[in-house]
């Protein structure tokens, strides 16, 4: 290990962090433009992140240090997880400290945390929040799970490095396995990030919430740092979908300052596509009834499972 | 000449055995319980070293000259007997700790006392055995002595019951296991494991043992539909039993079945991966569900144990395939998960009865809808609780992941088998897998969310307070070893290595050589995972957001009432309860599944009867399996009643008919 590779695994860490802020900011533009309006600007999100730094924080009476714990250790989880994502460069120095099935199950750290931070000042809004997100998150994990074993059995490895050097391969191509793992990825994500139609990270209504629902007794820094794990979570969505199936101009390992360059700058581009196209879908749907859910997800696990299988019958489809 | 590791674990087994006739002894007298747990935390802990020492070294054995007098006793400490040994000393360490401090509220000792030491001579009887004979009578010792402990709190409400079911159970499982040795002794009926090993039977009669040990050590294990009695009997017991039950004694189960089928049984057919499989992948998603169902904490942790159990069948179902398809590696990484969770499961399940005996002492419920708020009021329970917590949820960097992160790597080894059944059969499996780990996390956010945040629901809870300083040590232990596991799983790999030999002839690459304790089943480049780092990392992007934004941020905090979106109740009635937690799973998976039907009574305005919700939900074993056994037995004994209420002079027709028929039977028959 290097000094260089350890440049470059921390510069991996600053630019998720300074870019999901902006790609929860272009969605937002994009879905306001969509709607003919003109919508806030791209840097609004950072500008909210340092107000509610500066406000005071508003604790329950009754509040426990857990409650005041939870968004440092959701932040963790997700940045970490954001962080061992190929963005603009494979073959990290501690890329091999997570394969993907523990990168997933670091979300799921922290969803459990945040779980639990809605039910500890004992409320009803925040329990019900948190009861529709595990019974989300219940659903969601298997589907993810079978996305993983498709692509698994594709690319003979759950270490994403390695899964994007393979995807790359000239005998991989396109197969139907694959595009049914992206179709299911892709409705596993909108769960994930509580998209619509799953959720609305933009409701006022509490009764339709499920994220918001949960964070609803947080305020100041608090809120700040749970609001910025929310964008990093969707970045890293955005990241992995990209990393796996558009993995082109990815650095590989030992590339010079140059092949960086390229790489991040085609990052920010597929970040931008994946912000359009999200941007467009959501405005595309309308939410559903929480009890459609798993309808939504269950086609996700279906597909899964059938990429899964396709692939058990043959190796080449 | 040093004695041998099976010599030293018998010393201990008779050591317990003593403490259990000195408890009879000390039958009332003040100290009793300080001296019985006392001296089984030192024994256990000897027996643990021993155990973890005989782990790397040959086989011993030794010959007993008790029991049947022309075999003798045999007994012998390999390497699979010694990890299990490992185990299960260390929960029953880790119980006496806890009962040195929980022990003290117990309100008859001496229902108690004398069996606890008794139970843990025959777990660990059972791990030595070495013939068919000592491994039934030590097989059904512990039953007996953890049914008296089942029953030491006989006279609450539904522990007579418990006790009942319990019993029958067992005796069904060791009849099961004694037809299974039946087969397995051969036609020359050897009872020693030695020459059963030697003799492999025919693949009809080696399904039909696999058949007969899925039900004997099933039905302790508690694999589903068999699993009736635990989520009742664990309970019943107080709660250092209860975890030695939960956590310790459906080990031995695990250790039976992979003992008959992986070392007496010789070489695997492919076929028998799949019923264990199925079998699994169906315990632990229906055990958990059962598990969101509930609202006692004990039974919904008795009810996460079969989920458990489940999790370490699929894990052993793979490493059969494996086997038998002649893929040591694979089989290998598949069996040092099933066994690498078993440790862990102890761990924590050990400490979540641990934190519900806690619990159960500072406030008297087990109910969830009667707790809250106990974070604020138990702060020291409240955080090994939350480890607990999140290791048998599978929260990376904690052990539950580590052991089911290379389950899943297994998992994703089988398109490697030849055949269709398993290729169909192991993906499902994973599903199922992964569902069972996502439905865990919900249970165990509920079971946390209900009893320790929010606020109290009852007095009992809002006026609860801390456990001792003993209780609290055992927890912290066991918190510790959780956290160990999950960071340096490669320790326990590497420890399971002789295992593997012994099993599958082949162990998984040596992983303390990886370079920062990383964990490589298979190759670098197809999967890695290092806790440590994980740990490491967590800790460091935690801390370091703290401090920027402690720095940078307003630290100004202000107390005010819960906002609520601006109508805050103060009355703990409206917040969630367990039972509304639930609902939207409930709705998901047990309308199907449990027919579970929600019913709103809402009286017509102006009619001042209160509105009625009402919640029912059958249970699918007990309907379609027990309860027409039960109506079938119950409706013979209605008919043969019938007998009991004759004059005498039908009684006496009665004989008289039958002597008639059995002198026209022998005539015919000579």
């Amino acid at each position: 290990m290097t000094l260089g590779d350890l440049i470059t695994q921390g510069t991996q860490m600053a630019l998720v962090l300074a870019l999901a802020p902006l790609l929860t900011g272009f969605v937002r533009k994009v879905k306001a433009r969509l709607l003919r309006r003109q919508g806030p600007s791209l840097i609004q999100p950072y500008r909210d992140l340092l107000r509610l730094m500066k406000k005071e924080v508003v604790l329950a009476e009754n509040a426990s240090w857990l409650f005041r714990v939870c968004p440092y250790l959701i932040f963790a989880a997700t940045w970490v997880a954001a962080a061992l994502v190929p963005t603009f460069a494979t073959g990290l120095t501690f890329s091999w400290t997570a394969d993907l099935i523990a990168i997933i199950a670091l979300l799921g750290s922290a969803r459990f945390f945040l779980a639990l931070a809605g039910m500890d000042v004992g409320t009803s809004f925040g329990g019900l929040g948190s009861s529709r997100e595990v019974m989300i998150a219940s659903l969601a994990e298997p589907a993810t799970i079978m996305i993983v074993f498709t692509l698994a059995l594709v690319v003979g490895s759950t270490q994403l490095s390695t899964m994007a050097n393979a995807m790359l391969s000239p005998t991989i191509g396109l197969r139907v396995s694959l595009g049914l793992a992206l179709i299911a990825l892709v409705l596993v994500a909108i769960a994930e990030n509580s998209r619509i139609p799953v959720d609305n990270p933009a409701t006022h209504l509490e009764l339709t919430m499920v994220h918001e629902a949960m964070v609803l007794e947080y305020s100041g820094r608090h809120l700040a740092v749970i609001e910025l794990a929310g964008q990093l979570k969707l970045l890293l969505y955005v990241s992995l979908i990209a990393c796996i199936f558009t993995p082109w101009g990815l650095a590989p390992t030992g590339a010079g300052l140059e092949e960086k360059l390229v790489g991040a700058g085609l990052y920010v581009g597929k970040l931008a596509v994946g912000g359009l196209l999200l941007g467009m879908f959501e405005t595309s749907v309308a939410k559903m009834r929480v009890f459609r859910v798993p309808e939504f997800l269950g086609v996700a696990l279906m597909l899964g499972l059938l990429g899964t299988l396709l692939l058990f019958v043959s190796r080449s489809i | 000449m040093a004695p041998t590791p099976v010599i030293l674990e018998l010393w201990a087994v008779a050591g317990f055995l003593a403490l259990a006739l000195l408890a009879i002894a000390l039958h009332g007298r003040d100290g009793a319980t300080r001296i019985v747990y006392g001296g089984t935390l030192a024994l256990s802990l000897a027996a643990t070293a021993v155990a973890g020492l005989a782990l790397g070294a040959a086989a011993s054995a030794t010959v007993l000259p008790v029991g049947l007098p022309w075999i003798g006793a045999h007994f012998r400490v390999d390497a699979l007997s010694a990890f299990f040994l490992l185990v299960i000393d260390l929960g029953g360490a880790a119980a006496s700790l806890y009962a040195l401090g929980y022990g003290r509220h117990e309100h008859e000792p001496g229902r108690v006392l004398p069996f606890f030491p008794a139970f843990l001579a025959g777990m660990n009887l059972v791990l030595m055995a070495d013939d068919a004979f000592a491994f039934l009578v030590a097989w059904e010792f512990m039953s007996l002595s953890s049914w008296a402990l089942v029953m030491a709190h006989h006279a609450e409400a539904g522990n007579a019951r418990a006790g009942y079911i319990y019993i029958l159970m067992a005796s069904f499982g060791t009849f099961a296991l004694l037809l299974a040795f039946g087969l397995l002794a051969g036609p020359e009926g050897h009872y020693d494991f030695a020459t059963i090993r030697a003799t492999a039977p025919g693949p009809v009669l080696a399904g039909a043992v696999l058949g007969l040990a899925l039900l004997g050590t099933g039905s302790k294990a508690g694999l589903v539909p068999l699993h009736v009695w635990l989520p009742l009997a664990h309970p019943a017991a107080p709660s250092h039993v209860s975890a030695l039950m939960s956590g310790v004694m459906t080990k031995v189960a695990i250790y039976g079945f992979v003992r008959i089928v992986f070392d007496l049984l010789g070489p695997s057919i492919w076929w028998w991966g799949v019923p264990v499989l199925a079998i699994g992948g169906i315990t632990a998603t229906v055990g958990v569900l059962y598990a969101l169902m509930q609202d006692d904490l004990k039974r919904i942790l008795a009810y996460s144990t079969i989920e458990n159990i489940g999790i370490v069948f699929i894990a052993l179902g793979l490493a059969l395939a494996f086997r038998a398809n002649g893929l040591a590696g694979p089989a290998a990484l598949a069996l040092t998960a099933a066994l690498f969770h078993v440790f862990n499961h102890a761990q924590f399940k050990s400490l979540l009865f641990f934190g519900a005996g806690a619990v159960l002492t500072a406030t008297g419920e087990r109910q969830l809808e009667k707790l809250g708020g106990l974070i604020h009021r138990m702060p020291k329970t409240a955080v090994v609780f939350l480890v607990a917590c999140g290791a048998i949820s599978a929260l990376p960097p904690l052990n539950g992941f580590a052991s089911e992160w290379m389950a899943f790597q297994a998992i994703l080894l089988s398109p490697e088998l030849p055949q269709w059944g398993l290729k169909l059969a192991v993906p499902a499996a994973g599903t199922l897998l992964a569902l069972a780990a996502a439905l865990a996390a919900a249970c165990f956010v509920r079971v946390f969310g209900v009893a320790f945040l929010g606020r109290p629901r009852s007095k009992a809870a809002a006026e609860a307070r801390e456990v001792d300083g003993f209780s609290i040590s055992a927890m912290a232990i066991l918190a510790l070893v959780c956290l160990a596991a999950g960071i340096l799983p490669g320790l326990a790999i590497d420890g399971l290595g002789p295992v593997m030999e012994q099993l599958v002839g082949a162990r998984m690459p040596r992983q303390l050589d990886q370079s920062w304790l990383t964990i490589v089943p298979v190759m670098e480049s197809r999967s890695s995972y290092n806790g440590l780092l994980v740990f490491g990392f967590i800790v460091a992007s935690a801390s370091i957001a703290a401090f920027v934004i402690h720095r940078l941020a307003s630290g100004t905090i202000r107390r005010a009432p819960p906002w609520d979106c601006g109508f805050p109740n103060t009355d703990p009635a409206t917040q969630y309860t367990a039972a509304s937690f639930a609902q939207p799973i409930r709705r998901v998976f047990g309308a199907s599944l449990f027919r579970a039907r929600e019913t709103v009574d809402m009286p017509a305005p102006g009619d001042p009867r209160p509105a009625r919700h009402t919640l029912a939900w059958r249970d699918f074993a007990w309907e379609l399996i027990y309860a027409p056994i039960g109506r079938t037995i119950g409706g013979i004994a209605d008919r043969a009643n019938l007998l009991q209420f004759l004059t005498i002079r039908s009684y006496l027709s009665l004989v008289f008919v039958a002597l008639i028929s059995l002198l026209l039977l022998l005539a015919i028959w000579s």
